[in-house]
């Protein structure tokens, strides 16, 4: 039993009563909608002729579906216009505001959010997302849920959950220059494996944490749910007040200092107890690249595929199965392995610093003869920001395309997708067979920076021997 | 154009039918439902997706293809099943298809509770036993099973019977009804109200 941490101290906070059954009706803070996951659940709701309790919690954009070049209406593709369409009717019917193309707030939900002030310290946030873990960097509890729940938070603004374990993830020392939060998750899962967070909430804390950004602890955060943690979370501190500081949703005048110091008070105590801990050092993380088709395995880029001898016996059937699928051999240094397409985008990897890390390493060079390169901002807010320094200048001299915010090709939903036996170098989160569009589609999950040393030379390339790396340090 | 029975609903104490098996761990959301199939308003089509990639790869010898099993009801499966994303498109997809319980060594965690959401028991066993049954339910694809909820065993007079076990929390809601929590949600307005006024990002930051 965790005592103590912020988890605990939110969800006391979020209990709305107990269910018949041991579960807790927990209030969400905070809504977050889309167009894949809310068309069933509103339908459902009018089922069963209930109205959205809290429309003014509920937050809706557009950004699975969404091509990523011309996102002029109707969409080429009727269905992923008829799911627009539906979003659109439900938020204007139920007074649900929807940050819709064009209103310069559009983008991927688990950036947008962030970014306008919504997501705060002390908030339940729920998404029918996996990637919702994202909030959790700022202190909150958040957490994916499917359609059914949809339906159950638009019904009531709560859910019935199970209180989930706390287990620390304590990082000592710092990250190394070009060795990012995205290494460091990866390195977490690859230890861990892609079960051990199941029935937990990750905490991570510990020096290397500290020193993250916002950025990069939303990256961190987002990918929990790869190990299994349906939430992941950051306690909030002065870098998140920081960000949060004159945000559009964001406290202000009298009401900013009043939160300042609640949202301190959430931070687990000192002698909160954990139901376990482990700890890592970030001194001794490489840029990390997975070779196969779980999150879970992930070799340094100076490492080699692991062979069966290498991995736990219950690792080896499914290490045999990514073998075949992802053409590559046992004892292969993943170093030099030839790439056809390079991604740079998603909720794990799209917003402004992931832009800048990769522009570093673009600047000055070229995306490799035949290679496929593109860079798809989170949201209209990060293009902007990113044009107004010139990104998106340093990207298309180097031969990358620029696009229009979207989940892109980290999920085959809109048209940017693999073809045929295409290997990525992808920024995104999840390399199972068949994500990026292509059934026999091949993934490399990495970091921004290190998908533009892969697009600049063609192969999977240590981003530190390309660049000064004080130049990329995050 | 699949069969699938009327839907889950009301209390559900036990899961008669055939089954069938799935091996392999980490049958992962994207090859329940491959992506491009979430693309939908409604979910009605989602039966004759359910495994769309894995089932052209096999061209027709995927067990989801076999006609001795069209109409089972019962899948059984091996570890971390589900795993991968929170869309409830993959157990829409299995239940559509005819699928009304799972039971397996382990459960992805969201999997498993969009599963209980739609009133879809997902039980498990210890890898000996998984296989074990696996191996029963292939020997005989005609063979009638009960998955009995309340006293937690898989049975066939036959072939034999195995202990299941369910989360203790799901187990009951599914024996209540009460799987279906919208309606017990909505009907504490009082606390709910209660939450609201006490939350401090809801009432201007003042202390509590």
């Amino acid at each position: 039993m965790s005592s103590g941490t912020l988890y605990d101290k939110v969800w006391e906070l979020h209990r709305v009563a107990e269910l018949p059954g041991g579960s807790t009706q927990l209030f969400i803070g905070l809504h977050l909608i889309h167009e894949v996951t809310s068309p069933q659940a509103f339908a459902a709701l009018d089922d069963k002729g209930l109205a959205v309790r809290c429309p003014e919690r509920t937050v809706a954009t557009v950004d699975h579906i969404v091509p990523t070049t011309s996102q002029a209406r109707p969409f080429a593709d009727p269905l992923a216009e008829e799911m627009l369409s539906t979003l659109e009717r439900n938020c204007a019917r139920h007074g649900i505001t929807l940050h819709g193309l064009g209103s310069g707030r559009q983008g991927i939900v688990h950036v947008i959010a962030p970014e306008l002030g919504l997501t705060q310290p002390g908030m339940t946030v729920a998404c029918g997302d996996s990637h919702t873990s994202t909030h959790g960097a700022f202190g909150a509890i958040a957490f994916g849920i499917g359609t059914s729940q949809v339906r159950d938070v638009l019904a009531s603004q709560s859910l019935a959950m199970n209180k989930l374990k706390v287990r620390r993830i304590w990082v000592d020392n710092q990250l190394s220059p070009g060795v990012f939060a995205k290494d460091l998750i990866l390195h977490v899962i690859r230890t861990l494996g892609v079960k051990a967070g199941v029935g937990h909430a990750y905490e991570f804390a510990g020096p290397a944490i500290d020193a993250l950004s916002m950025e990069e602890r939303m990256t961190l955060c987002n990918m929990a749910i790869e190990g299994g943690a349906r939430c992941g979370y950051v306690n909030p501190d002065q870098v998140t007040f920081d960000y949060l500081a004159g945000r559009p949703a964001a406290p202000s005048g009298d009401a900013w200092e009043r939160a300042v110091t609640w949202w301190r008070s959430l931070a687990s105590d000192q002698d909160a107890s954990f139901d376990d801990e482990v700890r890592f050092d970030a001194a001794a993380i490489a840029p990390t690249v997975t070779w196969g088709i779980t999150p879970g395995q992930g070799i340094g880029v100076d490492e080699a595929v692991p062979t069966p001898d290498e991995l736990q016996p219950s690792d080896r059937p499914i290490a045999e199965e990514a073998y075949r699928y992802m053409d590559l051999a046992p004892g292969q240094a993943i170093a030099g392995v030839p790439i056809d397409v390079c991604f740079i985008g998603s909720c794990t990897n799209g917003r402004l610093s992931d832009l800048k890390a990769a522009a570093a390493v673009a600047r000055g060079r070229h995306v490799a003869e035949g290679i496929k390169a593109f860079v798809v901002p989170g949201s209209e807010q990060v293009a902007r920001a990113a044009e107004a320094e010139g990104l998106d200048a340093v990207f298309r001299a180097a031969g990358f395309e620029w696009r229009e915010p979207g989940c892109s090709m980290c999920l085959a939903m809109n048209p940017d997708r693999l073809e045929g036996r295409q290997i990525s170098a992808s920024s995104s989160n999840r390399n199972f067979k068949g994500r990026q569009g292509s059934a026999s589609g091949r993934t490399l999950l990495m970091s921004p920076a290190m998908v533009a040393a892969a697009a600049v030379t063609g192969t999977v390339t240590d981003v530190r021997s390309l660049v000064a790396t004080d130049a990329v340090s995050g | 154009m699949t069969q699938s029975g009327a839907f889950p609903q009301g209390m559900i104490t036990q899961v008669h039918g055939r089954a069938f098996t799935l091996r392999g761990d980490d049958i992962d959301t994207d090859r329940i439902i491959p992506a491009r199939y979430l693309k939908c308003v409604s979910f009605e089509a989602l039966g004759d997706q359910v495994f769309a990639d894995d089932r052209q790869e096999l061209a027709g010898a995927h067990p989801f293809d076999q006609p001795e099993h069209v109409g089972a009801r019962i899948l059984v499966v091996n570890g971390n099943f589900g795993c991968g994303s929170s869309r409830e498109h993959a157990p829409q997809a299995l239940m559509r298809w005819g699928i009304r319980a799972v039971i397996g060594v382990s459960f992805a965690e969201i999997f498993y509770g969009n599963c209980l959401a739609l009133g879809i028991p997902c039980a498990t066993a210890t890898p000996d036993e998984v296989v074990r049954l696996q191996a029963a339910v292939e020997a005989d694809p005609t063979l009638e099973w009960s998955l009995d909820l309340e006293r937690g065993r898989c049975q066939n007079e036959r072939a034999g019977d195995w202990e299941v076990r369910l989360d203790p929390g799901a187990r009951e809601m599914l024996l209540s009804g009460r799987w279906d929590a919208t309606s017990q949600l909505v009907a504490r307005e009082a606390e709910l109200n209660a939450t609201l006024q006490r939350l401090p990002y809801l009432n201007g930051f003042h202390p509590l």
